[in-house]
């Protein structure tokens, strides 16, 4: 009788222990515009990895550059073979937070906007990237959707084109819907 | 005796106890760490590397090395332009302008149907040949969970000859105009400065000039690429032939690749009039030791057809 009781007082102190939540989505959508007046560059990635923590705001993004595509197939190819190096580094991450996670109400549905601070890895070189954006929560789950800009020639990566025919600065815009 | 069966309940007693404390603990202890997504995703990249597979691509610059077909096809939905120019021999001298006067060319439609498929049509000059081929990519060279060490292509290409026949003592069909090229292409690209390929090659030809020499001839072609800098690149091609017609030497070219944005410009020597692969394979009949090499250009133009944007 005395074990019933002491397990039921365990149940109860691991239960409500047990409150940080992690978000997660293999399917999230990042694209970026370089376009120009004299050439229209842009490219989608429907493959983004993305995890965030409720209560600590803590959020992580991760794309494999090959996944991002190009109407041409050409500029793809040299997208990374020339200018992302994708076969040296495979990857771009982000890492930072949701600074004003603790106004966002988790299991109310409605619309929250969002600040968000890190580090953007990119072509091996890491810049603190911040961005606003806006977090739909809707049936419990969110939906995070924003854009920054971030300059080319900060993460070392170097081409005739750059300033010309490609944007110098490029819009990256976000939108992952998590489960 | 009783005792000790008392104890013995009394001691399991205590040990259930103790276990079925650690079991409720267990999730108090795992919940109260602080969940740490940084270093998740740091283990995560480390096991994607080793999990993922990662396809070379790039292996060389374009769908043709010189006038050889490389292990490169045209994207899918990608229509390629491509205009092939030969001036004339090098060893006609200052009265041709060392070979500036005269011109061959062929003019190509290559487009992808895949990204493993590409088909293509083609006119050129020489011998006012009409040519139409396929290459389909059966392995892609990769690094990770499924390696190949290689990539390998098989083309096929026919040819039609459409200049007015010698005049002959026998009758000639109209099948005689036709003759077909195969190919296997194996090529491994070796980092990011240098690519090589092999192609076995066979050439068959309807008709031939003498009962002595075969339908089928043979050869190997070889192709390699050295990167010079983010936008040259050093190409050459040689193919040896095992079997060949009498008077025709081994076709033989090198020259630069240069990256111009959306497209490559292609500029080099070689000793092959013809551009079609059996016209060059097995129809050159200048050589490079006595200056009888054509300078050549390739330019191609891309189009986007069907966007395969997602």
């Amino acid at each position: 009788m005395n074990k019933l009781i002491f397990s039921l007082l365990l149940t109860g102190v691991s239960f409500t222990l047990h409150a940080q939540k992690i978000y997660s989505t293999k399917t999230g959508q990042i694209r970026f515009n370089a376009s120009t007046a004299l050439e229209n560059v842009a490219a989608t990635n429907n493959q983004v990895d993305s995890k965030m923590v409720d209560k600590t705001g803590q959020i992580v993004f991760s794309a494999l550059i090959k996944s991002f595509r190009f109407d041409n197939q050409l500029m793809e190819d040299h997208f990374n073979e020339n200018y992302l190096e994708s076969s040296k580094i495979p990857k771009a991450e982000f890492k930072g937070f949701i600074t004003n996670a603790a106004t966002i109400n988790f299991s109310k549905d409605g619309k929250y906007p969002i600040n968000i601070d890190g580090s953007l890895s990119l072509h091996g070189v890491s810049q603190k990237v911040t961005a606003s954006g806006l977090m739909t929560i809707s049936g419990g789950k969110p939906t995070i959707t924003g854009s920054f800009k971030i300059k080319i020639k900060e993460y070392g990566i170097t081409g005739l084109y750059i300033g010309e025919k490609i944007a110098s600065e490029v819009e990256i815009t976000i939108n992952c819907a998590y489960d | 005796m009783k005792n000790i069966t008392h104890n013995n309940i009394r001691v399991r007693n205590v040990v259930g106890a103790i276990l079925l404390a650690c079991f409720y603990f267990l999730p108090i202890v795992t919940s109260a760490q602080n969940v740490d997504l940084f270093k998740q995703q740091d283990e995560q990249d480390k096991k994607d590397a080793k999990e993922t597979t990662d396809i070379v691509t790039s292996t060389f610059k374009t769908t043709r090395i010189v006038n050889s077909q490389s292990i490169e096809n045209t994207g899918a939905g990608i229509l390629d332009v491509k205009i092939s120019h030969r001036f004339g021999l090098v060893n006609t001298g200052s009265y041709n302008f060392y070979g500036l006067d005269q011109a061959t060319m062929r003019l190509g439609l290559d487009y992808g149907i895949s990204n493993r498929l590409e088909v293509g049509i083609g006119r050129s000059t020489y011998n006012k040949e009409f040519d139409a081929f396929y290459k389909f990519r059966i392995l892609r060279q990769s690094t990770g969970r499924a390696a190949m060490p290689i990539s390998l292509s098989l083309s096929s290409d026919a040819v039609w000859r459409t200049i007015k026949d010698q005049p002959t003592v026998y009758a000639i069909n109209s099948s005689d105009h036709f003759n077909f090229t195969n190919q296997l292409i194996i090529a491994r690209k070796f980092g990011d400065y240098f690519s090589i390929q092999f192609v076995p090659t066979m050439v068959h030809y309807n008709i031939v000039p003498t009962k002595a020499t075969p339908n089928d001839l043979y050869s190997v072609g070889t192709g390699f690429r050295i990167r010079l800098s983010k936008r040259v690149n050093f190409t050459g091609e040689y193919y040896y032939q095992v079997t060949k017609f009498q008077g025709t030497y081994d076709a033989m070219s090198l020259g630069f690749d240069i990256e111009t944005g959306g497209h490559v410009f292609q500029f080099f020597f070689t000793n092959s009039t013809g551009i079609n692969e059996s016209s060059f394979i097995t129809q050159t009949n200048s050589q490079w030791s006595n200056g009888g090499i054509h300078l050549g250009f390739n330019i191609s133009r891309v189009f986007t057809v069907v966007k395969h944007n997602q």
